[in-house]
């Protein structure tokens, strides 16, 4: 199966050494998903620049520092940060193709995940009911858009995570679902790579002004 | 139930845009009564609109732009008019129906027609080129073409439904802002450029990877035809730039939806930076358009000349140097803003230092033809009006990266004139160019010479007449988006151009009979040998059509010229080159996956437009849905036994032996 | 040329010459078939006549290599044409490193220049930089609204709209604002335009030679109205701009916080009028949004006087 499924062109390997040729499926698709990636960070880098510009446009209405909770952040990046490591954790599993391993790490990986997602909302709707949702400045409008874009992003990627739980349970670990697990896993530790930027931006310089 | 959609929302009391969508409808449905009664139904859907095959989605991409070119001309057609109509009087388009107009003309020309042309051309031939038999992720292809069908789909149920944006193709805030412009108009746009703009994305994301890891063997990335460079960098632009228009429209539209505040007037917001975001993808944007025609000149000229591509290496550092220079030049769109000296001074040197890679290439094509045999076909004479009329576009287009001279001209009809003398010169031109090129190679029969050429002469000299005028109207003072006016002086220019716009018009109504003619005289004008222009790249190693898997066997490169090389091998041994051991080959297999997403983007868009929330969510869970089963399927590919492939590989060979022995009776 | 500071008289005079030559040159190759000048190569300021050199010196910089260019096009195209035979013909002729360093020589050395000429102009030309000139500025404060032009004068405590009288001679400075959505000021026989902003204020400086009348026009598109957002310019003698004053002070409804709602609903084709008074302190409280942006269209469409479709 896997034979075929790389080298639909049929080239082997003698191939590659003459400097062209078709890499395997597994490293288009990688290559492939890396570069989406990146487009996907051209976006937030974007949002992240409108903060930046907006950051003191306050209108009269509070500042990051007044709103801030750098505890209930603290919780949510170690929540991620630890999701990372099982995600990575189900990496292995399905190399070794052991269910268990697998199955596992992903449902610890998808808890963590909606607990960052929970904690978020409930900060959310805290800032909202004390009259400083989006609407009140745009300090807010941007604030509330570049974490909640990065929300939205943790959203599809558990339900992209489930999904990928269901078709290992169903499927097995054919080539070309493990390659979907490999984008997921490319994907849940670049939402934590700009998480990572998204803490330090925001909070812990937004908290320090 | 329906949130903001009523009858009222129809225009009954306009006669023309009920008048034009009438036409449309019937239109669309007599192609679709034909084509169900006529039995094409199945053939329509088993192999053109689930088809993930390149060259069907490459056909698919410039059907598409060749239709909307027609919208947007009607478009365009209709502001002439109005222009040499309204002088000291108001015309017949009042301003509400102008204003959606040009809004409508420039979103349609640079979303529906540029885009898919470019990308219809880099789909077709890139694979071919590269010696490879689909592209990297086939179905992301298929799923990116029918996201931009359905963004083009919006815009056009505007036309009927509720109002298209007054906002101009670019909407800046806070005109754009609900609180000046209340109705349905900009959220068609936002919503249709944000669907079709994640399309642009995914075909992005599908070439930058097939160009950069997949080869036919020995195809090294230096010998890579020029249009597959061009192609690399317009892609590259895509993945960098589109994101940075889909996170501005975004904003406008969190703006507008929920009341944020990005770019208002009220709580801090700060419309510059809007302005700023949409020109950081906007003037990328530019270079994705006009880079791959300046691919598409590369392979014409050479072609046509007899000679290679002068300067192959130079071309290649121009490219990319255009590639990464797009990103620094944003600011030029608005000088007027003032920013202040230096900021000016280092964005207008900036600016005009792409000149210096452009000009290059200009230069180099220049060689390619010096000592050549140039052959003045159809393809070459686009390409020989784009040289002429794009130094004049590039020579204004510095002019006004001058700021100086940007205050006086900037977001004149100067500006307009110098837009379209690069757009239409630069990129139509080499849209028509590849089209005139690559349709033998497609359909296996050539488009008729004649009208080509009398389209071309129609289409270059309506190109003068219309926008010369204008070049002197932006002299004049005259500002872009007039919807009438009293100078007097204007008028004879104004006139001037409508009379241009016919002459246009007379081009394309040429270039539709041709198309008509060609395929009523196919059999005259058949190509049977794969090669109908004594090619230099790989495409033309191909029968015309190419079988589905491209490459019976995949070639092994082993210069920059490579079918150049093996057609002289083979001239000279008066042989081909000794029968391959086939093997199966194994395809993507055709997948409805890309236009069920587009089916439910569409309703989704629609559903959003007019706050139809039940509906949003339907087809959220719908594409959602469409995803998981796609997901779900076992097989993704299909075997072509050998037999079949043999048999079609040796049909081209016999073509090509009889070219081959023709070529030795007449030595 | 302009009066600027830091130019030296040889220096004028060389970009005199040039701008002669160049003016000719241009002028032909524009190829005018009208008989009178278009707006903006018809200066009638320091500032256009300065924005009219610099256009056509760097118009004149780039025919030099862009005629040839197309010359030499059209020429190989035709002399090397399949079908002549004398044409030489060398199929493998695709690289030569001598000339492609002219290939890259020629388009970078005329850029350099160019930037020389970007670089100096950006600076000289900058419309926030006051103009040299022994005589006080006139201010005049511009707010662009929907869709028609206010104009302050704070000194004179009066304002008009759609008509801007100016003294010839003296320089103007222009403090501008939007209140509402974008705009640009624009008199092209003056020069330079510059974009109005709501919540923001730029500067501009610009100075009539001699009395006359002069075109003015928004040149940013700005919603339905847009068309009809022009306004007069008269450039006065120094006694005539005063007898205007005095006319204007004795005479029309007043503008204040009172009235200034009014006058930034939407409306269109506005006939040019003046306020007798205009309350200090204004055009501060339109930039600093202490007075509300400017509504949009009444009902959710445009007022019926401009658009015929009704609130859906």
């Amino acid at each position: 199966m896997s034979a075929t499924h790389a080298d639909p062109h049929r080239l082997g390997h003698g191939a590659r050494s003459l400097g062209g040729g078709i890499p395997s499926k597994r490293i288009v698709v990688g290559y492939g998903f890396w570069i989406f990636l990146l487009s996907d960070i051209i976006m937030f880098s974007a949002f992240f620049a409108s903060y930046a510009v907006l950051s003191n446009a306050t209108a009269g209405g509070p500042s990051g520092k007044q709103l801030f909770d750098l505890t209930n952040v603290g919780i949510e990046t170690m929540c991620l940060l630890l999701s990372s490591f099982t995600c990575g954790l189900a990496g292995i599993g399905a190399r070794k193709e052991s269910n268990l391993m697998f199955q596992a790490s992903m449902a610890a990986t998808f808890v963590l995940g909606a607990v960052f997602l929970a904690l978020e909302i409930r900060e959310f709707a805290g800032l909202v009911a004390q009259g400083a949702g989006p609407a009140r400045s745009a300090f807010l409008t941007a604030f509330f858009t570049l974490v909640g874009c990065h929300g939205l992003h943790v959203t599809a990627g558990l339900m992209w995570l489930l999904t990928m739980m269901a078709q290992v349970f169903a499927k097995g670990y054919r080539p070309d679902i493990l390659r979907r697990v490999m984008c997921f896993s490319l994907f849940w530790h670049a939402l934590d790579i700009i998480w990572v930027a998204l803490f330090s931006v925001v909070y812990l310089i937004g908290v320090s002004q | 139930m329906l949130g903001k959609l009523s009858w009222a929302a129809v225009p009954f009391d306009q006669p023309i845009p009920m008048a034009a969508s009438a036409v449309v409808a019937c239109v669309m449905f007599g192609v679709l009564a034909w084509v169900v009664l006529k039995g094409h139904l199945p053939y329509l859907w088993n192999e053109w609109i689930t088809s993930v095959d390149h060259k069907r989605i490459g056909v698919m991409y410039c059907l598409l732009a060749m239709v909307m070119l027609l919208r947007g001309f009607t478009d365009a057609i209709m502001m002439r008019s109005q222009q040499a109509l309204a002088f000291h009087s108001p015309g017949y388009l009042p301003p509400e129906h102008y204003d959606q107009i040009f809004s409508a003309h420039g979103t349609l020309m640079i979303f529906f027609v540029a885009m898919p042309f470019i990308i219809g051309l880099m789909n077709f031939v890139v694979p071919l080129q590269l010696g490879i038999r689909d592209v990297a992720f086939p179905t992301l292809n298929s799923v990116g073409f029918w996201l931009t069908a359905s963004g083009a789909l919006l815009v056009n149920i505007s036309l009927v439904v509720g109002e298209f944006s007054r906002a101009t193709w670019l909407p800046y805030p806070p005109l754009s802002e609900l609180a000046y412009s209340p109705g349905v108009g900009v959220d068609y746009y936002c919503w249709a450029i944000q669907i079709s703009g994640v399309g642009t994305l995914l075909s992005g994301v599908n070439l930058v990877t097939t160009v950069l890891k997949m080869h036919a063997p020995g195809m090294t990335y230096l010998r890579m035809p020029m249009f597959c460079w061009t192609t690399l960098a317009a892609n590259l632009l895509i993945v960098a730039a589109f994101p940075i228009l889909t996170a501005t429209l975004a904003m406008l539209l969190l703006d507008r939806y929920l009341g944020f505040h990005f770019f208002t007037n009220e709580a801090g917001g700060n419309m510059m930076m809007f302005v700023n975001l949409i020109w950081a993808w906007g003037h990328p944007e530019v270079y994705i358009l006009i880079l791959p025609a300046f691919g598409i000149y590369s392979e014409v000229i050479s072609t046509f000349s007899g000679k290679p591509l002068f300067g192959y290496r130079s071309m290649v550092i121009a490219t990319m140097a255009i590639c990464i220079l797009a990103f620094m030049v944003w600011l030029h769109h608005f000088f007027t803003m003032g920013a202040g000296a230096d900021v000016n001074a280092f964005f207008g040197i900036m600016t005009t230092i792409i000149a210096v890679p452009t000009g290059v290439k200009i230069f180099n094509w220049l060689f390619t033809m010096f000592a050549g045999r140039v052959v003045f076909s159809t393809a070459l004479l686009w390409s020989l009006g784009f040289m002429v009329t794009f130094v004049v576009g590039g020579m204004t287009g510095v002019l006004l990266a001058v700021p100086p001279a940007d205050f006086v001209l900037h977001n004149s009809l100067f500006l307009v004139a110098h837009f379209h003398n690069v757009l239409i010169g630069g990129m139509l031109f080499g849209c028509f160019a590849g089209y005139t090129y690559w349709f033998p190679k497609a359909f296996g029969f050539r488009l008729h010479e004649g009208l080509g050429k009398a389209a071309f002469w129609c289409w270059t000299i309506g190109f003068y007449v219309a926008f010369m005028p204008l070049y002197v109207l932006g002299l004049e003072g005259m500002t872009r988006r007039m919807q009438h006016y009293d100078v007097p002086e204007w008028r004879p220019w104004v006139l001037l151009a409508a009379v241009g716009a016919v002459i246009i018009m007379a081009g394309i109504i040429l270039q539709i009979t041709q198309l008509v003619v060609s395929i009523r005289h196919r059999e005259e004008l058949r190509d049977d040998t794969g090669d109908p222009w004594n090619g230099r790249s790989l495409e033309w190693a191909t029968a015309s059509p190419p079988p589905a898997f491209n490459f019976a066997v995949l070639p092994t490169i082993s210069s920059e010229e490579a079918y150049w090389d093996l057609k002289q091998r083979a001239i000279q041994q008066s042989l081909l080159s000794p029968e391959p051991s086939y093997d199966d080959v194994e395809m993507p297999r055709n997948s409805p996956t890309g236009f069920i997403c587009a089916f439910f983007a569409t309703m989704m868009g629609f559903a959003l437009i007019w706050h139809i929330w039940w509906l949003v969510g339907v087809a959220f869970v719908g594409a959602f849905a469409t995803f998981v089963v796609f997901a779900w399927r076992d097989h993704d590919e299909y075997v072509i036994p050998v037999e079949t492939v043999a048999r079609i590989d040796r049909a081209n060979r016999a073509a090509r032996t009889k070219v081959l022995s023709r070529m030795r009776a007449a030595r | 040329m302009t009066a600027r500071p830091g130019r030296s008289d040889d220096a004028r005079a060389r970009w005199r010459q040039v701008h002669e030559t160049g003016r000719y040159v241009a002028v032909l190759s524009v190829l005018f078939l009208s008989s009178c000048k278009p707006a903006v190569l018809d200066p009638r300021g320091p500032v256009s006549l300065a924005n009219e050199t610099i256009l056509l010196d760097s118009l004149v910089i780039m025919l030099a290599i862009v005629v040839p260019t197309i010359i030499a096009t059209l020429g190989f195209a035709w002399w090397f044409r399949a079908s002549n035979t004398k044409a030489a013909y060398w199929p493998t002729w695709a690289y030569s490193g001598q000339l492609e360093l002219i290939v890259w020589s020629i388009p970078l050395m005329v850029i350099i220049l160019l930037g020389g000429v970007i670089w100096i102009g950006s600076h000289e030309l900058d419309p926030a930089t006051p103009l040299a000139s022994s005589t006080r500025p006139l201010e005049v404060q511009v707010v662009s609204l929907d869709w028609k032009w206010l104009f302050i004068y704070p000194e004179q405590h009066i304002a008009s709209v759609n008509q801007l009288v100016v003294p010839a001679g003296v320089p103007i400075h222009f403090s501008l604002t939007s209140a509402s959505v974008m705009n640009a000021f624009f008199i092209p026989q003056l020069g330079s335009m510059i974009y109005t902003m709501n919540g923001m204020t730029t500067h501009l400086n610009l100075l009539a030679d001699a009395p006359g009348d002069f075109m003015g026009l928004s040149s940013d598109y700005s919603g339905d109205g847009f068309s009809g957002m022009h306004f007069a310019v008269h450039a006065e003698t120094a006694e005539a701009f005063n007898a205007w004053v005095k006319a204007t002070q004795a005479d029309g409804p007043s503008l204040n916080r009172q009235t200034y709602p009014d006058l930034a609903t939407q409306s269109i084709d506005t006939k040019p009028f003046t306020y007798r008074s205009a309350e200090p302190g204004l055009f501060r409280a339109i930039t600093s949004r202490e007075l509300p942006p400017g509504p949009g269209p009444r009902s959710g469409r445009p007022d019926s006087s401009v658009s015929p479709r009704t609130e859906r």
